[in-house]
């Protein structure tokens, strides 16, 4: 575009237009910048300003200056809770997403299956986090397996129903251009399916970054003594609300990390979308 | 010379739980090698599931046809066939390139017939030169529908069926693919099938036009162009086409009624 503008004779109006469209453009990626951070910090004031007004004892709510002077002191018992809640978290979240994308070809090849075990599926998923957790406990022990699990089933229900809606709703001229090509299932899949569900694959694993996180540290409340939630029931058994708040702070910091890494994944992957559709 | 199409009696019903549609019924028809044959019809007269008849889309109730004296199975198998469909059905995380490549990667592994033009010559010859690398959302709806006619023309089909390619254009866009489809026409020797509910359309692509009525889907009349063959956009204009434009109006509104 720009070099169409070198050649054509110099329109000041045209000129002075464009001009006052970058100066339009430059201020509203300030204030996507600005107003974002401003409303944190104002979060933070109030935050401050009732914890002093009103003299909030420590034990039920620390000032945001105690709880950034915790994180930095407690950095690492902190930062050495956080792995093992990552790890599981990480784990689950492969296994669970996994699982869902295997099951969905299945059940996109197979309707009999799908009409057999949907059902099933949607019973699980129906029993909350909380309720699962001790099941699991029970099933597995007390190691890491029972919180990968818990994050595993808590990111399947999502990525599996995506999935199969990303399989299914090919173009149907496409499917009949396959068929005109005289193509395979197999080569239908890989040509056309699977390229076709990226997009919802990526909504679901979005969803199942932040989700796995929460898995991990719900299954981590029940009979655990490291981790992010361990550190939770410990903080607030001690009374030690900005310990607590620390470690929630070093918790969502980290699902913010992974849900953002997704995010940088998707914009690789899935190329073929002009920008702000999904 | 056997005929490129040839239809004989064929039936094609439609159930459903309210009733039963007879799409076609009993229609007969057949192309020549070489041909160009509009199939013209009001919406639901079944022009565009005769297409897929052809095509071995859909399994007609009854009734025979061959495609260069195969089964449309057979036809199909062979790639005997391009099929251009009404939206262009481009695959969006393709480039112009690697859609029209797409045909050479299923399907078994093939590679090109010697002396087939390749997808870059056939993006040229549909007058996309240049835009090989762009994406399908990345172009206006003429170029994808031309992407989608050079996809169909891999591998030099000897039969083009096409089914409304250009209904969703406008009129500018439209008349231009008209003129290049006569141009592509001419320069492969494909025959080409074109379904169409435009009369003008018709009669300036086809060399014949079949006209289908309505429920149920059947042959109204058959009417021969006897225009030159070198055609452009000045020809609908003249009183020659606008005598062929009434007659096939007078064919579609004695039925209709």
């Amino acid at each position: 575009m720009s070099g169409i503008a070198v050649d054509a004779p110099v329109d000041p109006g045209l000129r002075a237009a464009e001009e006052a469209h970058h100066r339009r453009r430059r201020r509203l990626a300030w204030r996507r910048r600005i107003l974002p951070a401003a409303g944190i910090l104002s979060f933070l004031g109030l935050w401050a300003a009732i914890v002093y007004v009103f003299e909030v004892p420590r034990f039920v709510a620390p000032s945001p200056q105690l709880v950034a002077a915790t994180l930095w002191e407690k950095r690492v018992i902190l930062a050495s809770n956080l792995v093992p809640t990552a790890i599981q978290a990480l784990a689950g979240f492969m296994l669970g997403n996994i699982a869902a994308i295997v099951i969905a070809t299945v059940f996109v090849h197979r309707k009999t299956v799908e009409e057999a075990f949907f059902p099933v599926v949607v019973l699980i998923n129906t029993i909350p986090v909380v309720a699962k957790a001790p099941i699991l406990v029970l099933l597995l022990g007390n190691g890491m397996e029972p919180k990968i699990a818990i994050a595993a089933l808590i990111c399947f229900f999502p990525t599996l129903v995506n999935m199969v809606r990303g399989l299914e709703s090919v173009n149907p001229q496409a499917m009949e251009l396959m068929r005109v090509l005289s193509a395979s299932e197999r080569e239908v899949f890989l040509k056309l399916r699977l390229r076709n569900s990226l997009p919802y694959l990526f909504s679901a694993l979005k969803i199942a970054a932040s989700t796995a996180v929460i898995g991990s540290i719900v299954g981590e409340w029940i009979g655990s003594t490291v981790g992010i939630g361990a550190l939770i029931i410990q903080s607030m058994y001690n009374f030690d609300s900005a310990m607590l708040y620390a470690t929630v702070i070093v918790g969502s910091a980290f699902s913010v990390l992974f849900f953002a890494t997704i995010v940088a994944a998707e914009r690789l992957v899935v190329r073929w979308q002009p920008p702000n559709t999904v | 010379m056997q005929p490129a199409v040839d239809c004989r009696n064929v039936t094609v019903r439609f159930v459903t739980d309210r009733r039963t549609v007879t799409a076609l019924h009993d229609v007969s028809f057949d192309v020549e090698q070489g041909g160009f044959l509009s199939l013209l019809g009001p919406s639901g007269c079944g022009k565009s599931t005769l297409l897929r008849v052809v095509a071995d889309l859909l399994a007609p109730a009854s009734g025979s046809t061959s495609v260069f004296g195969m089964t449309p199975a057979q036809a199909r198998a062979a790639r005997s066939l391009g099929f251009v469909f009404q939206d262009a059905a481009l695959l969006p995380w393709r480039t112009a390139l690697e859609n029209v490549e797409l045909p050479l990667e299923v399907g078994g592994k093939r590679s090109l017939p010697a002396g087939a033009p390749t997808p870059r010559e056939l993006l040229k010859l549909v007058g996309l030169e240049g835009w090989e690398a762009s994406f399908p959302h990345e172009l206006s709806g003429g170029m994808r529908q031309r992407v989608s006619i050079a996809r169909a023309l891999l591998g030099g089909p000897r039969l083009l069926l096409m089914d409304e390619p250009f209904g969703a254009l406008d009129e500018l866009t439209r008349d231009r693919l008209n003129e290049e489809l006569r141009r592509i026409w001419q320069e492969t020797g494909t025959t080409i099938l074109f379904v169409t509910h435009s009369v003008y359309e018709a009669v300036f692509l086809g060399e014949q036009v079949l006209v289908l009525a309505a429920n149920p889907g059947r042959v109204a009349a058959r009417v021969a162009v006897d225009l030159p063959r070198g055609r452009e956009l000045a020809i609908r204009e003249t009183p020659e086409f606008i005598r062929i434009v009434a007659q096939l109006r007078d064919a579609m509104g004695r039925r209709a009624a």
